[in-house]
């Protein structure tokens, strides 16, 4: 749990956070959006106090953040940031081993953990271990990046705009990731991004920053049904509410009883990608399967017509 | 074939060079014709070896110290405790730049007497300017991702440093390095015009009795040792940079 209380962060005259509070529930996932200078990196940053406020405090798990050397707290939380921010003369395992390194893990134990979380992010380890970041593409240097930010097992996980350098193709593969990653692992994860369709389609909570104000911290259903400020109508786009409802459930909530001809649609894609698979097979119905392959029943354009309502 | 020829030719270089320095009377008959009748064509006033050994122990001296000195200041000027040190720094680097060398030379010999000692003080205040303003640029260029990244991972300000920054920097550093060896092993030579054991002895007692033979020993041989110098430096600095990821 993280509990944000009055938090202010001025430079000279500019206030950047202006006296923001908010309590982060553990094991959710909560995005930060808003535009460039809305503050929403800072007050991340506030957390793992790589920015130290003016005033206002920040308790994690009950115990105020300052109360420990800046340098120990971020060494019990992952931080992971846009162009993955490798250090290009070591290794990818030892990048991986940075913060076990640093926290004086037997060497036995790390060489496990890298071994673990190269596996997890689909990275032979043998491979890509003793390789140099620069050998790796781009979506490669991104998992790595966020395998070093979770090395350590923290109970959360910073995310500065992790995904913002990356190619839509990777780009859905690594959210994909990340959302498995943190029910493999039940990290809190707070992730800044300015891309509304990542938010919607990942969070628990979204919270949304204006000058320095949090405009609206709500589920994203409650912030579509209800937005508070024209600011957060604006960001959601009018146009986009009932396909921004459809990304985030996924195909497995709204599958059927039934039989259905076509390609499977496996259960874990949200709802929006399925609407547009069966738009664009020119079906009223499709498939859906399991992780595993085997069949769970269909989903239709009605079915997913109805989610796209306004929900009463 | 093309790729091994610039290495070829460094080894051809240094095998000369070190044949030279062991037996120079192998080369008299080439030097010959550079002299009058019974002049001697190759120095004869002492071993060329020991200058040569002499001359490098002199410019190796005053580089490690300018190394220390200039490195110390470029990471105290590049934390934010000692950035206001900044300007200062630059003006003394600065200075040592400007005053020329034969100048130091002649203000040092009246305060510490003839010999190696004003010699290196020349080459120490006139080696710093290039290695501080590149380890400089090297410390204060790192991508912020990755000074970022330092930070983020929970590495206390000295393990950024150590393992974080120099470690990047170094290929910049080194370049600086390479420079001021470089100037200095060119440099070194107007040391012999206050006593100091260089190979500057040998020119300066060709240009003495008009022995063109003498000259051109003198100053080839610094010269082929600043260019074997200075491309290892160059090959290293190729490896450093490969490692940090800054091809």
């Amino acid at each position: 749990m993280i509990e944000i209380d009055s938090i202010t962060k001025r430079y000279g005259d500019t206030t950047v956070v202006d006296n923001v509070s908010m309590t982060i529930a553990p094991r959710t996932i909560t995005v930060i959006v808003g535009t460039s200078g809305s503050g929403k990196t800072t007050l991340m940053r506030m957390i793992n106090r790589l920015v130290e406020p003016t005033s206002g405090k920040i308790l994690i798990d009950g115990e105020p953040n300052s109360a420990i050397p800046g340098y120990e707290l971020r060494r019990r939380i992952g931080y992971a940031i846009q162009g993955h921010g490798l250090f290009p003369h070591r290794t990818v395992g030892e990048n991986i081993a940075t913060v076990p390194t640093l926290l004086g893990w037997e060497k036995s134990r790390i060489d496990a953990k890298v071994k673990e979380l190269l596996t997890l992010f689909q990275l032979d380890p043998a491979a890509f271990g003793p390789r140099y970041p620069h050998e790796l593409s781009g979506g490669q240097q991104q998992r790595v990046g966020v395998a070093r930010a979770l090395a350590a097992e923290p109970n959360i996980l910073l995310m500065d705009e992790p995904f913002g350098a990356l190619d839509p193709v990777i780009r859905a593969k690594a959210q994909e990731d990340l959302l498995a990653i943190q029910k493999h692992f039940g990290t809190t994860i707070v992730l800044v991004t300015h891309d509304m369709e990542e938010a919607f389609h990942l969070a628990d909570k979204i919270a949304v920053m204006d000058k320095g104000r949090i405009v609206q911290y709500a589920a994203p259903e409650e912030m579509l049904v209800n937005p508070a400020t024209d600011f957060v109508e604006t960001l959601i786009g009018a146009g986009e509410r009932p396909f921004r409802l459809l990304s985030i459930g996924s195909v497995g909530e709204a599958t059927e009883a039934g039989e259905a001809e076509g390609e499977a649609i496996a259960a874990a894609t949200s709802q929006r990608d399925a609407l547009s698979a069966l738009l664009w097979a020119g079906r009223d119905a499709l498939p859906v399967v399991g992780a595993d392959g085997t069949r769970l029943g269909r989903v239709t354009l009605a079915g997913l017509a109805r989610r796209a309502a306004r929900p009463q | 074939m093309k790729r091994y020829l610039p290495n070829l030719l460094r080894l051809a270089a240094l095998i000369i060079l070190i044949a030279f320095l062991v037996q120079p009377m192998l080369f008299e008959p080439l030097l010959k014709p550079l002299v009058q009748a019974n002049a001697p064509a190759v120095y004869n006033q002492g071993s060329l070896l020991s200058l040569t050994l002499s001359h490098l122990a002199t410019v190796f001296t005053a580089t490690l110290a300018a190394t220390i000195v200039a490195v110390g200041l470029a990471i105290l000027v590049t934390r934010p405790i000692g950035a206001e040190f900044l300007p200062l720094s630059r003006s003394l680097v600065n200075i040592g730049q400007t005053f020329p060398p034969v100048a130091v030379l002649a203000l040092a010999v009246p305060a510490v007497g003839f010999g190696e000692k004003p010699t290196l003080i020349a080459l120490f205040l006139y080696g710093l300017l290039p290695i501080f303003e590149n380890a400089m640029t090297g410390l204060s260029t790192l991508p912020p991702a990755i000074v970022e990244a330092a930070r983020g991972t929970g590495m206390t300000a000295w393990q950024r440093l150590t393992k974080v920054e120099i470690p990047l920097a170094l290929p910049v550093i080194l370049a600086g390095i390479r420079l001021s060896v470089t100037i200095s092993l060119a440099t070194a030579t107007i040391g012999s015009t206050v006593a100091a054991k260089t190979l500057g002895e040998v020119i300066i007692a060709g240009l003495q009795s008009n022995n063109l033979a003498f000259v051109l020993q003198g100053g080839v041989v610094v010269a082929v040792l600043a260019v074997l110098i200075y491309d290892a430096f160059s090959a290293v600095e190729r490896v450093l940079s490969r490692r940090a990821g800054r091809v």
